[in-house]
C-alpha cells in the first residue's frame, strides 16, 4: 500500500518538477523585456480602452507615456477621460508636468426633436444610422439633422449618452469622458466636443452655450423641415459683445474659446436655436428690437 | 435550343412587364425644369450658365468637371435660367440643379431634327468619342457611367475585340429598353456600328433576355443587314444584365475581381446608349432625353415615355392622365431591385433614370426578420460567388479588414441575397455599409 | 396618396420563401414516413409522434414566452414540429411517454433554445435529444417492437426484436458469418419497406425516399448531402466488404438498415447544422458517411448515423471557414 503512495507521489512529483522546468526555460527564453512603469501607469489610466487618446487602449497610451517620459516630456499625451485628475497622479508618478487640459464633453448640436421636425416619410431598413444616412435624407427631410438611431449611443463605452424617448435626440450625461467615440460613430457629424465650461480658478463652472443646429442650407429650407433649425439671420452675432460667433454657409458658430456665457445670443435667437447649459439671465435693460438683419 | 446565362447564382423575381405593349410616347414640356449638375458617376459638372441667361434646346449648360470621370450636361428645353439651388433627386437629398423656366422649344441649329436614318459614318473613331464626350452621353441603363471613358483605350492595355450591348432588362417592371429595340431598332443598329468603329473592334454581340422574343425577332432580321453584329437570346434570370454577369454569358469571359470588362477585351454599352450615340454622332443632338418607364401595379395605364432630362416625374403621371392611387406607399426610380426609393414624384428625370414604379403598402413594406437559419440561399444565389450571409455579420459587428478579405468590395449590390433570404434578413443594406467602409478605407490607404 | 412613403434600400422585391414555408414543407416530407410508422407499429407509433410534437411545440412555445420572454413568439414556425417528429421517429415504438418528455426537453431546452433558438443551435436538436435518451435510458431506447401492422393494436406488450444492425453485430461477435446469419436477417424488400424492427420513423426506406424527393422537389435541400452520404456510406462499407464478406455485410444492407436513410435525407440536411457552401456540404456528407461506416463496423455501438451527425456538425465552422463557393472571376479564360 505504501509503495503505491510512493510511486505516487514520485511520479507526479518527476512530472511537476519536470514540467516546471519546461516553464522556466520557455518563460525565459521569451521574456519579453519591458518597462515596469509601464504597468503602474496603466494602472493609474482609466482601463476602459476607449482610445479617446489616439492609442490603442489604455495600455497603449501607457506605452507612449513612459516611453515620451524617457524623452523628457509628457505634455503632449493625454488621457481624455481620466482628465486632469488621472494626469496628476500619472504626472507625479513620471516626475514630469503633464500638458494643460481644459475638460471636455460631447455636444450634440440637432434640435430636430420629433416634435419640431415632425416625420415625413417613413424608413424601412435596419436601425442603424449610417445605413439610414446613405440612403436618403432622413424621416424628417433635414439633410443634416439627427436621424436618432442611436449610432452614437452604441459606441460609448460610458453609458453617458441615451437617445430620449419623447425627442428622440440623443442626451449626453454628465459623465461624459469626451473620449470621443461618438462624434466618429455619427454618419452626420453633429457631435462636437467642447470645454464643459468655463474656467473659474482651476475649476469648471460648467457654463456652455452652443448653436444646437448645423444645416448648412438656406434658411427657408432649414426652417421648411425644422422649426429649430439656424436660418443664419445673424442676429446672435450682432448681439454678441465678444464676437465669438461667426456666420458661414447660413450656419452660426460660437467659438467655445472667445464665449463669456452671457447668453445675449440666446435671446435673440428667433428660431430658438441656440442652447445652453444655464438659464440666460434677462436682459437689466429691455430694449425694443433692434434693427432687422440683413 | 439551351439559352446562355451566367453560371453562379442568380434568382427569377416576377417579371411584371405591365407596360411592356405601351409605345413610347413623346412627353410634352412643363413650366420649368431642374437639370441636376450630378446626373452620372463621377464629379459634379461645373455650371456654365447664370441666372437670367437665355439658353436654347441643347446649349452646353454645364461642362465636365476636371475630374477623370464626369460628363458634360445640356439643356433640354429653351428658356431663362432661373436659378442654381439644391433640389430633390433620386439621390435621396437635395443636391445643385440648373432650374430654367421653359420658353417654347427652340432648338440649337447645328443638331439635325429631320427623322431620316443616316446610315454613313464619316466620322473618324477619335471624333466618334469626342463626339460622345462632348454630347454628354452617359451609360443609360441606370449607373449612368460616362460613355467615353469606356472608349479610351490607353497604355499598356489590350485592344477590345468584342463590344457587347446589354439589352437584357433583366429588372423587373421595366421596359423602356425594349420599347426601344421594338421602335428604333435601325438607329440602334447605326449606333452600334458606330461604336465598333470607335472602339475598333470587328463585332459586337447583343444580349436580349428570352422573355422578349419579338424584340430578339426583330433585331436579328435587322442585323442581317450590318455587318458583325449578333443577336442572342439568353436564359431569364436576374441579373442577367449586370455587366460581369453578361459578358460571363455572352463570351464567356469572366472579368477578375477589382478589374474592369476591357481587361478581357470587351465593352457593354446599353441599347439605350447606342441609340443616344446614333443621335449625337449622326444628328448632332446631345443627350437631353430618354425613355423612361412609368408603371405599378395599382395604376390603371402605365406607359414608356420619351422624356426630357429634367423634367419632373409628376409630368409622367399627368401624361397617363391618372391621379396617384391611394395605397402609394413607395416611388421607386429604376427598377425594384436595384432602384431607389424616392421621397417625393417631384424628383426630376435624369440621365439615368430608367423607369419609375409605383408600389401600393403591401408591396413596399419589409417582412419582419428573423434569425439567420443556415440555408445557404443567399450564398446559392449569388452571383458574384459571395457569401452573403457572412459579410452581413461582419459588417454588422463593424469587422472591416475581414469584410475586406471576403471580398465585399465584389459586391455588384443586385440584391439577390436579400430578394431570396427566407428570414427576411437586410442583408445588402449591410453589405453596402460594409462595403462603403472598405472602400473608405482602402482611399485612406492609398499613397496620396 | 394619402400615406407618408415608405424610404427603403434596394432590393423593393421579397422573394415568396419564408422560414415556415421551409420547416413545414420539411414536415410534409415527413409526412410518409409518419404514415409507415403508423402502419408498422399502430397505435403506439402514433403515441408517440403525438405526444413528443406536443411537447416539443409547447416547450418551445413556453420557453420563448415565459423565460426568454420575446415578443415574437415563433413556435408555431415549424422547426419544432420537425424536431419533435425527428424525435420521435429516432425512438422505438415501446418508450414510456415521460422518456419522451425527458428527451424533448433536452432536445428543445438544451441543445436548442440555449443557444438562442432556431439558427443559433450548432447541433441538430433532435438529434441530441436522442443521444441524450440512449446514454440515459438505453435498455427502453434499444428495444424494439417487432411490426405488427395492425393500426388498432394498443401493442403494449409486444414481441421484441432486434434491428438487423444488432442481429448483425451480435452474431458476428458470437463469431458466426454473415451468411450463416442471413436466414434471421429480413430481405431487403422488407428493409426497404420498412417491415423490420428499428426506431418508428427509420425502418421504411421508401417513406424516406417519397419525403426525401419531395424535399429537392421543392428546393428546400440539395441532393448533394444524401447521396454524397449515402454514397460514402456505401463506399466505405463496400471496401470492408470486399476485403472479409464473412464478417461485413454489403453496402445495400448498410445503406437500408438502421438511420443512415432517415440521417441522410433529414437530419444531415438540417440547413442549420449543415455547411453552407456546396463544396462544404460535401465534404461533411462525405465524412459523415464514412463515420457512421466505421462505427458500425469497428465501434461497439450496433449504430452510428446519429452520432456521425452530431459530430459532423461540430466540425461544421471549420469546413463553413474553408470550404468557399467558387468566387465569380477566378475563372479567367482570356488572352490565351
Amino acid at each position: 500500500m505504501s509503495a503505491v503512495i510512493l510511486y505516487s507521489v514520485i511520479t507526479l512529483g518527476v512530472v511537476a518538477a519536470g514540467s516546471a522546468i519546461i516553464l522556466f526555460v520557455i518563460a525565459s527564453k521569451f521574456r519579453v523585456d519591458e518597462d515596469p512603469r509601464i504597468d503602474e501607469v496603466a494602472a493609474l489610466l482609466p482601463g476602459a480602452n476607449c482610445g479617446g487618446c489616439g492609442y490603442p487602449g489604455c495600455r497603449g497610451l501607457a506605452e507612449a507615456l513612459v516611453k515620451a517620459a524617457d524623452n523628457g516630456d509628457i505634455s503632449a499625451l493625454m488621457c481624455p477621460p481620466g482628465g486632469m485628475t488621472t494626469m496628476a497622479g500619472i504626472s507625479e508618478f513620471l516626475g514630469l508636468k503633464a500638458g494643460d487640459m481644459l475638460p471636455m464633453i460631447a455636444v450634440v448640436r440637432c434640435g430636430g426633436s420629433k416634435e419640431k421636425a415632425p416625420t415625413k416619410f417613413e424608413y424601412d431598413g435596419p436601425s442603424k444610422c449610417a445605413i439610414s444616412h446613405s440612403l436618403f435624407l432622413g424621416e424628417s427631410g433635414c439633410p443634416y439633422g439627427c436621424i436618432g438611431m442611436g449610432d452614437c449611443v452604441s459606441v460609448c463605452k460610458f453609458n453617458a449618452i441615451y437617445i430620449d424617448q419623447e425627442t428622440g435626440l440623443p442626451v449626453v450625461k454628465d459623465n461624459c469622458v469626451a473620449c470621443g467615440a461618438c462624434v466618429k460613430a455619427c454618419p452626420r457629424r453633429i457631435i462636437e466636443l467642447r470645454p464643459v465650461g468655463q474656467v473659474e480658478n482651476g475649476n469648471t463652472n460648467g457654463k456652455r452655450v452652443w448653436v444646437n443646429c448645423i444645416n448648412k442650407e438656406k434658411g427657408a429650407v432649414a426652417m421648411k423641415n425644422c422649426k429649430a433649425a439656424c436660418i443664419g439671420c445673424g442676429k446672435c452675432a450682432k448681439a454678441c459683445p465678444s464676437s465669438a460667433i461667426t456666420l458661414k454657409d447660413n450656419l452660426a458658430y460660437i467659438d467655445p474659446m472667445k464665449c463669456t456665457v452671457c447668453g445675449e445670443c440666446i435671446q435673440v435667437c428667433p428660431t430658438g436655436a441656440i442652447k445652453a447649459t444655464f438659464k440666460p439671465e434677462p436682459k437689466p435693460k429691455q430694449e425694443p428690437a433692434s434693427e432687422p438683419a440683413a | 435550343m439551351k439559352l446562355k446565362t451566367f453560371k453562379i447564382g442568380g434568382v427569377h423575381p416576377p417579371e411584371n412587364k405591365i407596360s411592356a405593349n405601351m409605345a413610347i410616347q413623346v412627353l410634352g414640356l412643363p413650366k420649368q425644369v431642374s437639370i441636376p449638375l450630378s446626373q452620372h458617376l463621377g464629379a459634379p459638372s461645373v455650371p456654365l450658365v447664370k441666372q437670367g441667361d437665355i439658353v436654347k434646346t441643347g446649349t452646353l449648360i454645364a461642362r465636365k468637371a476636371d475630374a477623370f470621370i464626369s460628363a458634360n450636361i445640356h439643356s433640354s428645353v429653351s428658356g431663362k435660367v432661373l436659378r442654381i439651388d439644391d433640389v430633390m433627386d433620386a439621390t435621396g437629398y437635395r443636391n445643385k440643379a440648373i432650374i430654367i423656366q421653359v420658353e417654347e422649344d427652340v432648338w440649337e441649329e447645328s443638331i439635325d431634327r429631320s427623322p431620316e436614318l443616316k446610315k454613313d459614318i464619316d466620322c473618324s473613331p477619335e471624333e466618334i468619342v469626342k463626339k460622345i464626350e462632348d454630347m454628354g452621353i452617359v451609360g443609360l441603363g441606370g449607373a449612368a457611367f460616362p460613355t467615353h471613358i469606356k472608349y479610351m483605350v490607353s497604355g499598356d492595355r489590350k485592344a477590345p475585340d468584342t463590344l457587347i450591348i446589354n439589352g437584357v432588362e433583366c429588372e423587373p417592371y421595366l421596359t423602356s429598353d425594349y420599347r426601344l429595340m421594338l421602335e428604333k431598332t435601325d438607329e440602334i443598329m447605326v449606333g452600334i456600328t458606330i461604336m465598333m468603329k470607335a472602339a475598333k473592334t470587328p463585332k459586337a454581340v447583343i444580349g436580349i433576355e428570352a422573355n422578349k422574343p419579338d424584340a430578339i425577332v426583330k433585331m436579328q432580321e435587322k442585323a442581317k443587314d450590318y455587318p458583325g453584329i449578333e443577336v442572342i437570346g439568353l436564359k431569364v434570370q436576374y441579373p442577367q444584365g449586370a455587366e460581369k454577369q453578361l459578358i460571363k454569358a455572352l463570351v464567356n469571359r469572366e472579368v477578375p475581381s477589382g478589374r474592369l470588362p476591357l481587361d478581357v477585351g470587351v465593352i457593354v454599352n446599353n441599347v439605350g446608349t447606342a441609340f443616344a450615340v446614333y443621335e449625337a454622332v449622326q444628328k448632332n443632338k446631345p443627350l437631353i432625353d430618354r425613355v423612361v418607364t412609368f408603371t405599378g401595379k395599382k395604376l390603371k395605364k402605365t406607359g414608356n415615355f420619351l422624356a426630357r432630362i429634367g423634367v419632373p416625374s409628376t409630368m409622367l403621371l399627368e401624361a397617363t392622365g391618372e391621379t396617384m392611387p391611394e395605397t402609394t406607399a413607395k416611388i421607386i426610380s429604376g427598377g425594384p431591385m436595384m432602384g431607389k426609393a424616392v421621397s417625393t414624384l417631384e424628383i426630376p428625370i435624369t440621365k439615368g433614370t430608367s423607369g419609375l414604379v409605383i408600389l401600393d403598402e403591401a408591396e413596399a413594406k419589409r417582412i419582419p426578420t428573423s434569425n439567420c437559419i443556415r440555408c445557404a440561399k443567399c450564398a446559392s444565389v449569388c452571383p458574384m460567388g459571395l457569401e452573403p450571409y457572412l459579410l452581413q455579420k461582419l459588417a454588422y459587428r463593424e469587422y472591416f479588414d475581414r469584410c475586406e478579405t471576403e471580398a465585399i468590395t465584389d459586391c455588384i449590390e443586385c440584391g439577390s441575397c436579400s430578394y431570396t433570404c427566407p428570414s427576411s434578413l437586410p442583408l445588402l443594406d449591410y453589405i453596402r455599409f460594409g462595403k462603403s467602409n472598405v472602400l473608405r478605407i482602402q482611399r485612406e490607404r492609398r499613397p496620396k | 396618396m394619402t400615406n407618408r412613403l415608405t424610404i427603403s434600400l434596394s432590393p423593393h422585391e421579397k422573394g415568396d420563401v419564408q422560414i415556415e414555408k421551409i420547416m413545414w414543407g420539411v414536415v410534409i416530407a415527413l409526412i410518409p414516413a409518419f404514415l409507415a410508422s403508423v402502419y408498422y407499429y399502430g397505435f403506439q407509433a402514433l403515441r408517440v409522434i403525438v405526444v413528443t410534437l406536443v411537447f416539443c411545440i409547447g416547450l418551445e412555445y413556453l420557453i420563448q414566452k415565459y423565460v426568454l420572454k420575446l415578443k415574437k413568439i415563433t413556435a408555431l414556425d415549424g422547426s419544432a414540429a420537425i424536431t419533435g417528429l425527428l424525435l420521435a421517429f429516432n425512438v422505438p415504438s415501446s418508450i414510456p411517454t415521460w422518456m419522451l418528455f425527458a428527451g424533448s426537453v433536452f432536445a428543445i431546452g438544451i441543445a436548442k433554445m440555449t443557444f438562442g433558438g432556431l439558427g443559433k443551435n450548432p447541433f441538430n436538436p433532435a438529434l441530441v435529444g436522442r443521444a441524450f435518451m440512449l446514454a440515459s435510458f438505453p435498455v427502453q431506447m434499444t428495444s424494439w417492437p417487432v411490426p405488427m401492422k395492425n393500426i388498432w393494436s394498443l401493442g403494449a406488450d409486444a414481441v421484441t426484436s432486434a434491428t438487423p444492425l444488432g442481429l448483425l453485430k451480435e452474431g458476428v461477435k458470437a463469431g458466426e458469418t454473415v451468411q450463416q446469419l442471413a436466414h434471421k436477417m429480413p430481405s431487403y424488400l422488407d428493409m426497404f419497406l420498412g417491415n423490420i424492427g428499428g426506431c418508428i420513423g427509420e425502418v421504411s426506406a421508401l417513406a424516406i425516399l417519397i419525403g426525401g424527393i419531395y424535399m429537392l422537389y421543392k428546393k428546400i435541400i440539395t441532393w448533394h448531402i444524401p447521396i454524397f452520404y449515402l454514397l460514402s456510406l456505401g463506399i466505405f462499407t463496400g471496401i470492408f466488404w470486399l476485403v472479409n464478406p464473412a464478417k461485413f455485410a454489403d453496402p445495400l444492407f448498410h445503406i437500408l438498415a438502421g438511420g443512415a436513410m432517415l440521417g441522410a435525407w433529414f437530419m444531415a440536411t438540417d440547413m442549420v447544422t449543415s455547411p453552407m457552401s456546396i463544396k462544404g456540404q460535401i465534404i461533411f456528407a462525405v465524412m459523415g458517411g464514412i463515420l457512421c461506416g466505421a462505427i458500425r463496423l469497428l465501434g461497439t455501438y450496433p449504430e452510428g448515423c446519429s452520432y456521425s451527425i452530431l459530430i459532423m456538425n461540430a466540425f461544421v465552422p471549420l469546413i463553413d471557414k474553408y470550404a468557399k463557393p467558387k468566387r465569380f472571376g477566378t475563372e479567367v479564360n482570356y488572352g490565351g
